[in-house]
């Protein structure tokens, strides 16, 4: 290491100019050609790339968006059907952008799945997955502001739905949502703080943590589908003996799953931009009316799983918080799942039948929970809502127990691999 | 000047650099946090507001926007009056005790005058929009529909005085805001008092 160092700062041209006085060649190599994947990943492991790609897509877009948007009650709707109409692929940038939050949180849910399968989020491993979910926290954030943008009326019913939450907090209740709001409702100047908060304020949040994830990631290392890690066994170099530089063996593979995604995510942009209601919901090709509520009113679908909770949960004490609670509850709960797992081994493939099961219905309950969140309410899916609700609470709650019983196999010393 | 470093000094100054510096950093939070209240224009936008009843038929509403919400007045009709007797043994509060409304209108037509019915349009669960469904037997809402609001959203219900029927998700009956009347056929909302503003 030390040889290659001096080497490096002793080479002479430009690129020799610019590391005597900033570590590229040392952040190349410490991030990309000398950063140690393990060997057995498989494609799950292509979704943490992919969120920084269609990271970028949304940065890019929502730049050129802002360039003929108008943040204002009385022109945003205007602007948009503007940008959409009269911008030179202006239906391409907005397209991007809109597709662009649902593939956000598709890619992002699979790789919160993968980690759940593989224990990812077990030690050494807790902040990096922390960092994680402040991301995610972020990502909710930033899409449910945006969403209020196109000032259609899903939007702004959404928005109240949403904002109200917060009223229901005892005591400060009123007071937090009109200075969330700025008005007595949802108004012009709701609409120009949302802006602010989705073009600026949250993404710099976002763009610092992801740096913040990336460098927790390689501090400890990549986990991976057997659970083991790979730093235990290194060779005389002090290189991890099941590792493969990031580049090029894995940014080979993550192209493949770049392109993949990208022929999917084009397709809908150019075939299916609304995806049947889904990530553009029909209502909201309506301006908004603070006086006429949508018939029904869902958020994306993304938010579904929450807001079935909240449905679920009846008033109670003269009081609507529960739900509330519930609702954030259910995220507040993937903080802890460091420390409710308690199994001792990291991956699905050594874990027991009971550990495999609870994921199994954990994933089963996300998808019911989402289905019954975008349909209007009704008795079966009241119930439905309610028993899957539970489900998904007691995975995290009775983890501590069920992790700890369940039986586990033997965990390979190394790491399984065939070459092929 | 001694050699010897006073550690006990130095964490005194550090810690009270630290406290100085946090004060300061809340006194310059105050402005950007309180940038975010409703402006003095907002303020005076949401001020008081006349309606003119003069032209409500009998068992019609009418809407009027106030601070961006809804405000319903409805001329009641004796017949939908007597609904309510009918809709009290199946309604969460039937006596306004856990919701929001003046003292005069905290009885069963939740009205100064039972006649007219001022109340704001927004559902006491999550803010949406109640629809009237003023027919009994409505068959959008259910066979046994006594008449009233029924919020499309949730599906909370509330009978002819926008009081809350059981098993819904809304915790309490719709909000009555504060109203007068100035003359018998103009009601002030967002006022108790009858002078003008």
């Amino acid at each position: 290491m030390g040889n290659d160092s001096q080497t490096t700062s002793q080479a002479g041209g430009l690129w020799g100019w610019i590391n005597a006085r900033f570590p590229l060649d040392s952040m190349l190599k410490e991030h990309v050609t000398e950063y140690y994947a393990p060997k057995n990943f498989n494609y799950w492991y292509v979704f943490g790339v992919l969120s920084l790609v269609v990271l970028v897509i949304q940065l890019v877009s929502g730049i050129f968006l802002t360039m003929n948007y108008k943040p204002a009650a009385a022109d945003a709707f205007a602007s948009v059907e503007y940008i959409m109409r009269d911008v030179e692929w202006g239906w391409l940038i907005r397209y991007m952008h809109s597709t662009g939050a649902s593939a956000f949180f598709i890619v992002v849910y699979l790789h919160m799945f993968r980690a759940l399968m593989y224990g990812s989020y077990r030690a050494p491993r807790e902040l990096l997955w922390i960092f994680g979910m402040l991301i995610y926290l972020c990502l909710m954030a930033e899409a449910f502001m945006g969403y209020l943008l196109p000032w259609g009326n899903m939007s702004y019913w959404g928005a109240q739905v949403i904002v109200s939450l917060f009223g229901t907090i005892p005591v400060i209740g009123d007071s937090l949502s009109e200075w969330i709001k700025g008005d007595y409702f949802i108004s012009d100047i709701t609409l120009n703080r949302f802006f602010a908060l989705h073009v600026i304020a949250i993404p710099l949040i976002l763009v610092f943590l992801v740096v913040a994830h990336i460098l927790a990631l390689h501090e400890v290392g990549s986990n991976n589908p057997d659970g083991v890690e790979i730093k235990k066994h290194k060779d005389a170099n002090g290189r991890p003996l099941d590792g493969v530089a990031f580049h090029p063996y894995m940014t080979i593979k993550d192209l493949w799953g770049i392109s993949v995604f990208l022929m999917i995510y084009c397709g809908i942009i150019f075939f299916a931009p609304t995806f049947g209601g889904l990530f553009l919901e029909a209502p909201n090709f309506d301006p908004a009316n603070p006086m006429q509520t949508p018939p029904h009113i869902a958020p994306v679908w993304y938010f579904t799983p929450f807001y079935a909770m909240l449905r679920a949960v009846p008033s109670f004490a003269g009081t609507q918080v529960w739900g509330v609670l519930v609702m954030f509850g259910a995220i507040a709960l993937l903080f802890f799942l460091p420390w409710l797992d308690k199994s001792p081994v990291k991956s699905i493939r050594y874990k027991g039948p009971i550990t495999k099961f609870a994921l199994a219905l954990f994933a089963v309950s996300f998808v019911v929970l989402a289905y019954c969140g975008m349909k209007p309410p009704s008795t079966t899916l009241l119930l439905t809502s309610r028993i899957f609700t539970v489900v998904y609470f007691a995975f995290f709650l009775l983890m501590p127990w069920y992790s700890r019983i369940d039986a586990v196999k033997a965990v390979p010393e190394r790491v399984t691999y065939n070459a092929h | 000047m001694s050699e010897e470093v006073d550690l006990g000094r130095r964490r005194l100054l550090t810690t009270a650099t630290a406290l100085t510096g946090a004060v300061g950093a809340v006194f310059t939070a105050t402005p950007f946090l309180a940038s975010w209240k409703p402006s003095a224009r907002a303020k005076a936008m949401g001020a008081p507001i006349e309606i003119d009843l003069s032209k409500l038929e009998p068992g019609s509403m009418l809407k009027v926007e106030w601070r961006g919400k809804p405000v319903w007045v409805v001329r009641r009709t004796p017949e939908m009056l007597k609904q309510l007797d009918q809709a009290t043994p199946f309604l969460l509060d039937p006596k306004s005790d856990g919701s929001v409304q003046p003292e005069y209108a905290k009885n069963e037509a939740r009205a100064r005058n039972p006649e007219y019915f001022v109340v704001l349009g927004v559902c006491t669960h999550l803010g949406c929009s109640p629809l009237p469904k003023f027919e009994a037997a409505d068959v959008t809402v259910s066979a046994d529909w006594p008449g009233g609001f029924y919020c499309p959203c949730h599906g909370s219900k509330f009978d002819l005085s926008g009081r809350v029927f059981k098993g819904v998700p809304a915790p309490a009956n719709l909000t009555v805001p504060p109203y007068t009347f100035v003359t018998d056929t103009r009601v002030m909302v967002g006022s108790d008092t009858s002078q003008t503003a």
